[in-house]
């Protein structure tokens, strides 16, 4: 059983239904992308993997011992508040909350946890700025980290380089391969650039409301629906 | 100083002493929370309901803490479930809550004893309101608030720095808003004696607002705006004593006076780049 399994899943927003007949599994160890157009429903996907809101019909299940708390998330930029007063080490910090247990304050492991995940991704010397004085490049770099510090099995990323500039983003996709390969998570991606999902992710789930490819990313650019988004892509 | 020993030989003014500086602290820590969240109207929303709840137990003799406590955590927790639903937004519900709960408190009032200056003062406060045991009841809840406040300290800022991202790593957020909600309402009820129905919110708003002008991490907000509301809190107090004028009023203007010097440093630094 893999560790994330969707059966004939359908997610509905606002009583809309935005996706119906999904059906596939991550397997511990891949790396998925999501893509699909404007629309198609990706992000209603997202937070039905991450349990935040459940399918109207069919089945989400979780395998191969997948608990809610060993899961690390990279939301969308958009959804992180402008104005707030929150130290770089204070919002990479909270990404241990879910190893806490009952526990009022992280301890002194946490802490290293959190001081190594940004190491990892060349934050260190930002520690003490304010979250909102970064650039945006910078700024999902401590999301990332924060995400690290809070997963154990999985990570899901959502769109994590859009905005971004192509060098930055290059930078970023490095570090979740590195990730993926040697701390052995399963990463899924839901992505724009599907150039960058086709080059970095082993699989592909193409979905424009229902599904219209899954498979191995190789395959997906012989597909006619690969083939044709790559080529809309590209122009 | 020959001032505030003159203040702490009248037991009334001791009394409002401790208890505004517990509700002080209390409101400014929750406050942070609360305006980041985007509810910096929900002590207006609640202590309205506290209003009603009080207009209500007035007549019939029972002491009004025992009845606003209860009915502000409700109107506290069903205005931070709120967000879940797109129906009616927790702007236009505080906003609803407010108007209606004034409107309910006032009909009471006038069906039955009329409007008195008791009714003032649960409108723009008093510090002549607090009685010995409404004393001990005060500290003990605003201590268990500032008690439960630090030992979530964590997760309150987890929740209010990105709640979508501590639901989906597996944090119960929803139990944390709970809280939030619950520390809220016994807060804005503790507060509403002191500072009147009217002028409770500045005491949740204020502090923190004029400490964000300035701070660039949550813990430093959190400690600068329970010193900014002690500070003001002191100085409103002994400005209304000395010239009677009421409580809340006097330690609202002492905020406005701090809050535009905050935002001076705030421009001046953003000049300077």
């Amino acid at each position: 059983m893999g560790l994330l399994t969707c059966e004939n899943a359908a997610f509905a927003y606002e009583g809309r239904t935005v996706l119906r007949n999904i059906s596939f599994e991550v397997e511990k160890g891949d790396y998925l992308a999501i893509v699909g157009e404007n629309g198609a429903g990706k992000s209603t996907l997202v937070k039905g993997l991450l349990g935040l809101k459940a399918p109207v019909s069919g089945r989400l299940t979780y395998g191969c011992g997948l608990k809610p708390d060993e899961i690390g998330y990279l939301p969308q930029q958009t959804e992180i508040q402008r104005d707030f007063p929150a130290s770089v080490r204070e919002v990479v910090l909270s990404g241990c909350l879910n190893r806490l247990g009952k526990r009022p304050f992280y301890t002194r492991a946490l802490r290293e946890l959190a001081d190594h995940r940004m190491k990892l991704l060349e934050i260190a010397d930002l520690r003490d700025r304010c979250y909102r004085d970064l650039s945006g490049g910078q700024q999902q770099r401590v999301l990332l980290a924060r995400a690290l510090c809070a997963t154990r099995k999985l990570l899901i990323l959502d769109e994590p380089v859009t905005g971004l500039d192509p060098v930055i983003a290059r930078g970023l996709y490095g570090v979740i391969r590195e990730i993926h390969k040697k701390q052995e998570i399963t990463v899924v991606m839901v992505s724009h650039d599907v150039h960058g999902a086709v080059r970095e992710a082993d699989r592909i789930l193409h979905i424009a409301g229902d599904i219209r490819f899954f498979g191995s990313a190789e395959d997906y650019t012989e597909d006619p629906v690969g083939a044709a988004f790559l080529k809309g892509a590209c122009s | 100083m020959s001032v505030f020993l003159e203040m702490m030989s009248y037991p009334f003014m001791v009394r409002a002493f401790i208890v505004g500086i517990l509700v002080s602290l209390c409101a400014s820590l929750l406050g942070s929370s609360l305006v980041l969240k985007r509810y910096s109207m929900i002590g207006d929303g609640l202590s309205h309901v506290g209003f009603a709840a009080l207009a209500i137990a007035y007549p019939f003799g029972f002491s009004p803490l025992y009845i606003s406590i209860p009915a502000c955590i409700a109107a506290a927790f069903f205005l931070l479930q709120m967000k879940d639903s797109a129906k009616i937004k927790g702007d236009a519900a505080t906003a609803l809550l407010c108007s209606g709960a004034l409107a309910v408190g006032v009909m009471v009032i006038s069906l039955t004893t009329g409007m008195n200056t008791d009714v003032c003062n649960y409108m723009f406060g008093s510090i002549l309101a607090m009685s010995r045991s409404d004393l001990y009841l005060s500290v003990i809840l605003s201590v268990v608030v500032l008690v439960l406040f630090i030992v979530f300290y964590e997760r309150i800022f987890a929740v209010t720095f990105d709640e979508t991202f501590a639901a989906a790593t597996g944090t119960d957020s929803r139990r944390y808003n709970v809280i939030i909600a619950i520390l809220t309402a016994v807060t804005v009820v503790l507060g509403m004696r002191m500072m009147g129905t009217l002028l409770i919110s500045s005491l949740i708003v204020f502090p923190s607002l004029t400490a964000m002008r300035v701070t660039r991490r949550f813990r430093t907000t959190i400690v600068l705006s329970a010193v900014l509301a002690t500070g003001c809190f002191l100085a409103g107090l002994c400005f209304s004593y000395l010239r009677s004028v009421p409580t809340g009023a006097c330690i609202v203007v002492v905020d406005i006076l701090v809050f535009g010097i905050f935002r001076g440093v705030e421009k001046l630094r953003e000049r300077r780049g």
